[in-house]
């Protein structure tokens, strides 16, 4: 029963994407003007010519950089900060004016420091993605800290964990995981967004982003289409793996995953 | 083993009223004994096992063990919550072995003694659980071999049967008789049946409404196994209703 579900399932996506592209094949033949509508098979010809060419890897692994980049440092900065002000109320009471203060700027109101602090190097994409990335991952932390099960930490004092270190690693971080990894997908999902506009300012002549740019403005209408769809592929994929590796290793203990 | 001396605490509330939660309470235990509390809700019997378990502060009178002054959590007492309180990120052993983790005991002792108090509690095959895998009774349960593993000489227990079916809190009360007899812990036995504390305790002790105060201490000097509908036993269990139910009464008025 389940099996022949799954099957029926498939089958709809399939049609459905299927004939999505057929639609879309049709309206770019009507149209007929490539760098208005560029066509599926134009698309599909301009991937294969990427992929053959060995440009569109360079590409992706460019972008992919920048992503690492700003998306460590995102976690290395968001998690130790959201257990400090989720754990310490003098630490959450100094901190979090500042935090409110910076966090509704938008990321890309960030480049023009970016570019002034680190220059046109890898440092400034990173940075711009780090901006976009932090706070969800800082904001969800905090919130999983906050949230301990009262029980939970006072299980934890009988049992022998008194120290604040203890407490916060034996109990409460745990406790916080599902929380955690809700903060880091939600920072990659607005870190990958930003990859675009951080390779807009010309930091490297690869990248999606910036392939993005270069073949609009030579009206590649095409190659630009390729690119953002492989841009979005990316972030399925990424997306995908995280939510994988959090339900088979990281919350293998609850029952329904919230992420 | 326990002793409590002229203890009070009152709460602050937000408004900035005060609510006497407890009030000049005096109190020994003995060792090894089984000891109820009983009260209609509200008295602040939780309260005063909290303040035993050290989670709690009293604002004044005294409270030691073997003579020991409470000033905080201590591994000479156990506690069990009311609340499931099992970590649900940690398998039912890792669970149990939490306290000897902290103590710094090499893992493969550690196990050895884990799965020697599963064994008593009866959930062996549940080692390699999760929390979320288990039912309400077996929570509960490997919650008490958690507790029991630390080794404490006093066991605080705050309704720890009150969200389970009354089968279950039935064959779980014989478990624990049983376990308390082969480990002679000295036992705090929060509850809210009058047939639990009386099948039970060695001593029941009743507390006033609100703020509470101790009203009577009663020895169950039954011997066990209990029959839970003897004579005797119905005798003492209309004494504690009508104890209480003036109580009740004073709480609702």
């Amino acid at each position: 029963m389940v099996q022949s579900m799954d099957i029926r399932r498939r089958i709809l996506e399939i049609t459905s994407i299927a004939s999505a592209i057929i639609i879309w094949e049709i309206i770019a033949r009507i149209i007929n003007k490539k760098y208005i509508l560029p066509s599926f098979t134009e698309v599909v010809t301009a991937f294969l010519e990427l992929v053959s060419g060995g440009e569109l890897y360079r590409d992706i692994l460019t972008s992919l950089n920048f992503f690492a980049i700003g998306m460590g440092v995102a976690i290395a900065v968001g998690i130790p900060l959201g257990i400090m002000m989720g754990w310490f109320k003098t630490i959450d009471k100094a901190v979090d004016p500042i935090i409110e203060m910076i966090r509704p700027i938008p990321p890309l109101a960030w480049i023009p420091f970016a570019i002034l602090w680190f220059g046109l190097t890898q440092y400034a994409a990173g940075f711009v993605i780090f901006v976009g990335a932090v706070f969800p991952i800082l904001v969800n932390t905090y919130t999983g800290f906050r949230n301990t099960p009262r029980v939970l930490v006072e299980s934890g004092k009988v049992l022998g964990c008194i120290k604040n270190r203890d407490l916060i690693f034996r109990i409460a971080l745990p406790a916080a995981l599902p929380s955690i990894a809700t903060g880091v997908r939600v920072g990659m999902g607005v870190g990958w967004m930003c990859v675009v506009a951080a390779e807009m300012f010309g930091v490297s002549t690869y990248g999606i982003g910036w392939k993005i740019w270069h073949w609009n403005d030579l009206h590649h209408m095409d190659m630009v289409l390729t690119y953002m769809l492989v841009l979005g592929l990316i972030a399925l994929v990424i997306d995908r793996l995280f939510r994988y590796i959090v339900q088979e290793w990281w919350l293998k203990w609850q029952t329904g995953v919230v992420v | 083993m326990l002793s409590i001396k002229n203890l009070n605490k009152t709460y602050h509330t937000e408004e900035g009223d005060e609510v006497a939660a407890l009030s000049d309470i005096n109190l020994d235990v003995a060792d090894k004994e089984f000891v109820c509390f009983i009260g209609p809700s509200g008295c602040g019997k939780t309260t005063l096992l909290r303040i035993t378990a050290g989670l709690e502060k009293p604002d004044s009178g005294t409270l030691t063990v073997n003579n020991v002054p409470i000033t905080g959590p201590g591994p000479d007492r156990g506690m069990v919550f009311q609340e499931y309180s099992l970590f649900p990120w940690r398998t039912v052993l890792k669970n149990v072995t939490f306290s000897l983790e902290l103590k710094k005991i090499p893992k493969r002792e550690r196990e050895k003694i884990s799965r020697e108090f599963l064994e008593l509690v009866g959930l062996s095959k549940f080692a390699d659980s999760y929390p979320h895998e288990l039912s309400g009774g077996m929570k509960q349960r490997v919650a008490i071999a958690r507790a029991l593993v630390n080794d404490p000489d006093l066991l605080l227990m705050d309704e720890p049967f009150g969200a389970v079916d009354a089968q279950t809190r039935n064959r779980l009360q014989h478990e624990l008789l049983n376990i308390w007899e082969k480990k002679k812990k000295t036992v705090l036995f929060i509850t809210h049946s009058v047939d639990e504390a009386v099948f039970l305790a060695d001593t029941v002790v009743v507390f006033t409404a609100r703020p509470g105060r101790i009203k009577e201490v009663i020895s169950i000097d039954l011997p066990r196994p209990r029959e839970r509908t003897s004579f005797e036993a119905n005798a003492f269990r209309e004494h504690l209703l009508a104890t209480l139910g003036a109580e009740i009464q004073a709480a609702i008025d």
